[in-house]
């Protein structure tokens, strides 16, 4: 499919157009003698995750929330405040690397690390766009499902390390938070892999492309798909912390949760965790529902909307816009919703979204089976 | 990726599961081993991925880093002492432990230069074993699948029969 879109558009690397094409090239490229290229291919992710948050994770969400609140925002610092976000940089570079005497030394510098990990690692299964993805794997989304266990025990590495009852208790909550909310989460992923047959995430882009843009994503595939695709949207929530679900680092009962006492660069390495597992959840859900890399337009008899915005780097442009549209949208909740009490956040869980994650799955099911 | 590329590699997973293993029983603090746990089981699954077996790689880590380890880490945090970062565990019984270590690995040794003529597959594995252990698990083995699923129940009708709030003791 991508290989037949419009050549014009590709990139001028000589590395060619088909599915992987860009990632294979660079897997192939060796200087004297050592991978550079595998180096660089894991470098993209990480220098696309530092990119955002610090443009539109940190800036962008104080101004959206500024103007949602109508406020200004940050306004100092360069025209409209473009330069806060550097401004912050520089000040959490300088701040005073402060590891409390009491605390576990070894677990709470190795605690934001383990974070970070946990949140990059899944960045090697998104499809950035139909010529790259940093490993192609045929399990990809069960992987992109799993890793986010290793998050949770880099919580808890920082919650406990700190020896501090907030920050414990803080983990705590967020663990129990994190693993309730991975069930309806992974069933209604597999909604969506039921629908594309694999769980190949460069394939399941492959299967939602098509002239009609869209119409072909999974959510508009089958009458259902907007259960699993909800239920995701809000254990996704969960998954990250972010409000309505943020009790974990909720400021009026626990200070900041299991970072409390953070300071400095490891406080800006638990924050860009937070983004980056943020744009991972939003890709996510782009990929199984919303097709990926897939332009939305559809092809209107001679303007051919599909053809013209498809390829490797629109791909690109694609998936990025459809990560910041959820992004967005989770910004939007956490400045208009208040945050759940515990009991209410197990209550949606368990009694709630599992529930309807089931019954999605058994129509997904029937449908699949008895409707071609 | 060339061969002593993956060489390099595979001896790097190899050398942190058996030194986080070998933390995990010979530190002296319970915490640090449950978190060495997780570079044990993370090794493992890097080793499964050598052994073309990705899908059982990805489980590993879902079972045992995301279920097995976490329980474990909350077991010890929940336990009393729980402020108390100097627990420790002691030592005990280092003759028969040294006995048993010496024999098992003695066997395995055995048994790894005694065995003949390692069966390998004439052709490679190709394309999804998902979609494979998918037909096996419904088609033949749908028995054993679901005698688990009722035992897995079973476990968890009893666990929650276990924990509910008794309301006459109180």
């Amino acid at each position: 499919m991508s290989t037949t879109a419009l050549s014009q558009f590709s990139m001028p690397f000589l590395m060619g157009n088909g599915l992987n094409s860009w990632s294979e090239a660079l897997v192939g490229f060796n200087l004297l003698g050592l991978p550079l290229g595998l180096i660089i291919l894991a470098a993209i992710p990480l220098v696309f995750i530092a990119l955002y948050s610090l443009t539109y994770g940190v800036y962008g969400e104080r101004k959206i929330s500024a103007f949602m609140q109508d406020r200004l925002g940050p306004m100092e610092v360069g025209k409209w405040g473009i330069l806060q976000t550097l401004a912050d940089i520089l000040k959490l570079i300088q701040k005073e690397d402060i590891v409390p005497t009491s605390a576990d030394k070894f677990l709470f510098v190795i605690g934001p690390g383990i974070l970070f990990v946990g949140s990059f690692l899944a960045y090697a299964v998104l499809p950035f766009s139909p010529a790259f993805i940093g490993a192609s794997l045929n399990v990809g989304l069960y992987y992109a499902i799993a890793i986010v266990a290793i998050e949770v025990v880099g919580i808890l590495a920082a919650g406990w390390g700190s020896n501090n009852k907030w920050s414990l208790y803080g983990a705590i909550r967020s663990v129990a938070q994190i693993v309730s909310y991975e069930i309806p989460a992974a069933i209604a992923l597999l909604c969506g892999a039921m629908m594309a047959g694999t769980l190949d995430m460069q394939q399941i882009n492959v299967l939602q492309s098509g002239a009609y843009g869209f119409a072909h994503f999974f959510l508009f595939q089958s009458p259902i798909a907007w259960l699993p695709f909800l239920i995701y949207f809000i254990a996704s929530l969960a998954e990250v912390n972010r409000a309505p679900f943020d009790i974990p680092e909720a400021e009026s009962e626990l200070v900041a949760g299991y970072f409390t006492e953070y300071s400095g660069m490891k406080f800006a390495v638990i924050f860009l965790a937070e983004y980056g597992s943020m744009f991972m959840v939003s890709a996510i859900i782009s990929v199984v529902f919303l097709g990926g890399w897939n332009s939305p337009l559809p092809n209107l008899g001679s303007f051919a909307l599909n053809d013209w915005t498809n390829g490797p780097v629109w791909g690109a442009f694609w998936m990025i816009m459809k990560g910041f549209f959820f992004i967005f949208i989770q910004m939007w909740l956490r400045w208009t919703l208040p945050r759940l009490r515990v009991d209410q956040l197990m209550y949606l869980c368990w009694k709630v979204l599992t529930p309807f994650a089931f019954i999605s799955f058994v129509l997904t099911a029937i449908w699949e089976i008895y409707v071609p | 990726m060339s061969n002593q590329t993956y060489t390099v590699i595979f001896y790097l997973f190899a050398a942190l599961t058996v030194f986080s293993a070998a933390f995990v029983v010979l530190t002296r603090n319970v915490l640090y081993s449950a978190f060495s746990l997780l570079f044990t089981f993370f090794g493992i699954a890097a080793l499964y991925v050598f052994l073309s077996a990705d899908f059982i790689a990805v489980t590993q880590v879902v079972v045992y880093v995301g279920g097995i380890l976490v329980l474990l880490l909350f077991g010890v945090m929940f336990t009393n002492s729980i402020m108390n970062p100097g627990q420790k565990s002691e030592v005990f019984n280092i003759i028969p432990g040294l006995v048993i270590f010496a024999g098992v690995i003695g066997t395995l040794l055995y048994t790894f230069f005694n065995t003949q003529g390692w069966r390998t597959p004439a052709e490679p594995l190709q394309g999804s074993i998902v979609e494979r252990i998918g037909f096996e698990t419904m088609s033949r083995y749908v028995l054993p699948f679901e005698m688990v699923s009722i035992l897995l129940l079973a476990s968890l009708i009893g666990a929650a029969f276990l924990a509910r709030f008794d309301k006459t003791g109180k």
